[in-house]
């Protein structure tokens, strides 16, 4: 009988590297991560010290090349390192998330050499943390309409006013990548990307307080008050919302991924109490029921898997499209959630305990559920791309 | 410093074993393979002792079939130089033929140090490296749990029934490493990248004759169910009753 943690034997269309990288992370969350992460969630504490640790491994922008100090993998072997990751929690996976995909990747993609030069082996290296402002208060599934404005002084410097809301890493970051319109156009073709410094003078970042969800992970509220930045903080080649739309597609990806490691880790743990705990005299997974949740959570886990797997061998092929990746974001994370409260419910009463992985991972998986393009925000790039209708506009 | 490290590639050990219908072998199908364990404290001891030394090279040799090839890249991603595949089909049950295979590829190479795993996790009998030694004419302390190289000498330490012993050698030499030595540290991702890259020499083992051979293996006997034999204070007297006249264990 296969394995029930590589059921479809996906192992087998790997090639050695992929699961050697993947059998790397996996240890590495084993052995470091697990054996935290419960305390974290409860303190609402991330765990800062694991990030030089993850910087050495070499997860930061992995799929980033060599030559910017990256380890220059292929996508599938990053979407592997997301999966474990989030196998441990989703806000360690978030964090790299970030780093990799929301910082790292828009500097690579739309920054000068020199910026290049400058910040991507510093961020790969762990030396200097990131975070990424797109949303604001008032502007989340439409991000269209921000309000963060940068107008372009006679030098050529630019002063940034404005607010952005539920910034993950917002009070750990060195360099903010902050969107924002620029010189008075509220058109969404003038948002252009920009590097700020956090320690600049007029910014500030305040931790999000009351969580219920990510609570091993930092989210802040980021606040520009006559924000001055030098002329060679903006992002050269970004211009308009389809910019930071790329850096969400990148995030999204490995988002597709990171899900299922969630669904695989509450899995695990719901197969393996239904084996062990004796209810009426026998384990439960002997009951009806408990099969039935355990069949049912199997099966979303497989499908999950391979639908990541030929999202990254298309992404490797460089036909990805972002339609692809919101159905791939949109069907796995919503998976994941229903895997996770049916591990929860399978596990009783322990259950609801900090000790069992499960609760921690539903919890999680409802801001997954709602970041990063909310669900029902990708139905409607689904519809679109079905219809050619638009229902935002 | 120049160190070899022979490396075993083994079954994962989290599993229920079946026995394959030969019945001499185990039932492969399903299995994961790792670097056994014991050989990965050698590795991980040999790239420390040169990256501390600032010099030197860590070359890994495995014998078996082309399997074994990711094991050794395994080696190579934590930070080996070099991998050799001592090739066979299949690797004899007896590690007398393994020996001399390893003591011919070792004979020319050069080592100050050979270093072994103190056994393979899934044959466990912990005699190749011996052999292996004796064959190349080298000074060998089975089992370490901690090695200082210095100067062209060596000091071991054993565990020994209630306490330790302290050895000390010259090199060239050879020892067995027990866990506790070295923590293998998480092949980074660039270094994974990095192990395809680096020498891979493949070439025949030169065996020595098999006289052992496996005949049956066997699993252990199923567990009998417990039993509850009362509760309380009042269960103790026929508890070590039975643990003295039926167990035997007081």
């Amino acid at each position: 009988m296969p394995s029930t943690s590589d059921f479809y034997d996906i192992d087998s269309v790997l090639s050695e590297e992929e699961r050697a990288i993947r059998d790397s992370v996996r240890r590495w969350v084993d052995e470091r991560v697990l054996p935290i992460i419960g305390d974290c969630y409860v303190q609402g504490r991330f765990p800062k010290e694991l990030v030089p640790e993850m910087a050495a491994l070499g997860v930061f922008g992995a799929n980033l090349p060599e030559q910017y100090g990256c380890a220059g993998l292929n996508n599938v072997s990053y979407g592997l390192i997301m999966q474990e990751l989030e196998r441990g929690d989703s806000g360690v996976r978030s964090f790299a998330s970030v780093q990799g995909a929301l910082v790292m990747y828009p500097i690579f993609a739309f920054g000068s050499e020199a910026q290049k030069t400058a910040w991507l082996p510093k961020m790969a290296s762990g030396e200097v943390i990131g975070c990424f402002g797109l949303t604001e208060p008032d502007f989340g599934s439409n991000p269209a309409g921000m309000i963060t404005m940068a107008r372009e002084q006679a030098d050529g410097t630019w002063i940034l006013n404005g607010a952005k809301m539920w910034i993950t890493n917002g009070s750990t970051a060195r360099v903010a990548v902050v969107w924002a319109k620029t010189n008075g156009d509220t058109d969404a073709s003038s948002i252009r990307g920009f590097l700020v410094p956090t320690d600049a003078k007029g910014f500030s970042a305040r931790d999000q307080k009351g969580k219920l969800s990510l609570r091993a992970s930092d989210t802040s509220e980021l606040v520009f008050s006559d924000v001055h930045l030098p002329a060679d903080a903006i992002l050269p080649g970004s211009g308009g919302l389809k910019s930071p739309l790329m850096c969400l597609t990148q995030a999204r990806f490995g988002i597709s991924w990171g899900a299922v490691g969630a669904a695989m880790a509450c899995f695990e743990e719901a197969a393996s109490y239904a084996k062990n705990r004796v209810m009426f005299d026998r384990p439960i997974g002997g009951f009806q029921i408990q099969q039935q949740r355990l069949a049912g959570m199997l099966t979303g886990i497989v499908q999950g898997q391979l639908l990541s797997l030929h999202l990254g061998r298309l992404k490797d092929a460089g036909t990805m499209t972002p339609q692809q990746v919101s159905l791939a974001k949109r069907s796995n994370v919503s998976m994941a959630t229903d895997v996770a409260r049916e591990a929860r419910r399978l596990l009783g009463a322990v259950g609801v305990l900090a000790e069992y992985a499960s609760m921690r991972h539903m919890a999680n998986l409802e801001s997954v559920y709602t970041y990063e393009g909310t669900h029902d925000v990708h139905s409607l790039v689904l519809g679109q791309a079905i219809t050619g209708l638009s229902a935002f506009s | 410093m120049k160190i070899a490290v022979c490396i075993k590639r083994v079954p994962e050990m989290d599993v229920k074993f079946r026995i394959a219908a030969s019945g001499t072998a185990v039932d492969e199908t399903g299995l994961k393979f790792d670097m056994s364990d014991f050989d990965g404290y050698a590795v991980e001891f040999a790239l420390q002792l040169t990256e501390r030394l600032g010099a030197g090279e860590v070359v890994v040799i495995s014998l078996g079939p082309d399997a074994v090839q990711e094991t050794l890249r395994k080696a190579l991603s934590m930070g080996a130089a070099r991998a050799v595949q001592l090739k066979v089909d299949s690797i004899p049950a007896d590690g007398f033929a393994i020996a001399q295979a390893l003591a011919a590829e070792l004979k020319d190479g050069g080592y100050d140090l050979v270093l072994f795993g103190k056994h393979a996790a899934d044959s466990a009998s912990g005699a190749v490296g011996l052999m292996t030694a004796e064959l190349s004419g080298l000074p060998m302390v089975h089992a370490c749990t901690k090695l200082t190289i210095e100067d062209g000498k060596g000091t071991a330490r054993r565990e020994v029934e209630g306490g330790a012993e302290i050895v000390s050698f010259p090199l060239p030499a050879a020892a067995s490493i027990d866990e506790g030595i070295a923590r293998p540290r998480y092949p980074s991702l660039k270094g994974i990248m990095a192990a395809k890259k680096k020498p891979m020499d493949v070439k025949p083992a030169q065996l020595g004759a098999a006289r052992l051979a496996i005949t049956k293996m066997e699993l252990p006997p199923e567990r009998q169910a417990g039993r509850i034999i009362g509760e309380g204070a009042a269960a103790v007297p026929e508890l070590v009753r039975l643990l003295r006249e039926e167990a035997k264990v007081l």
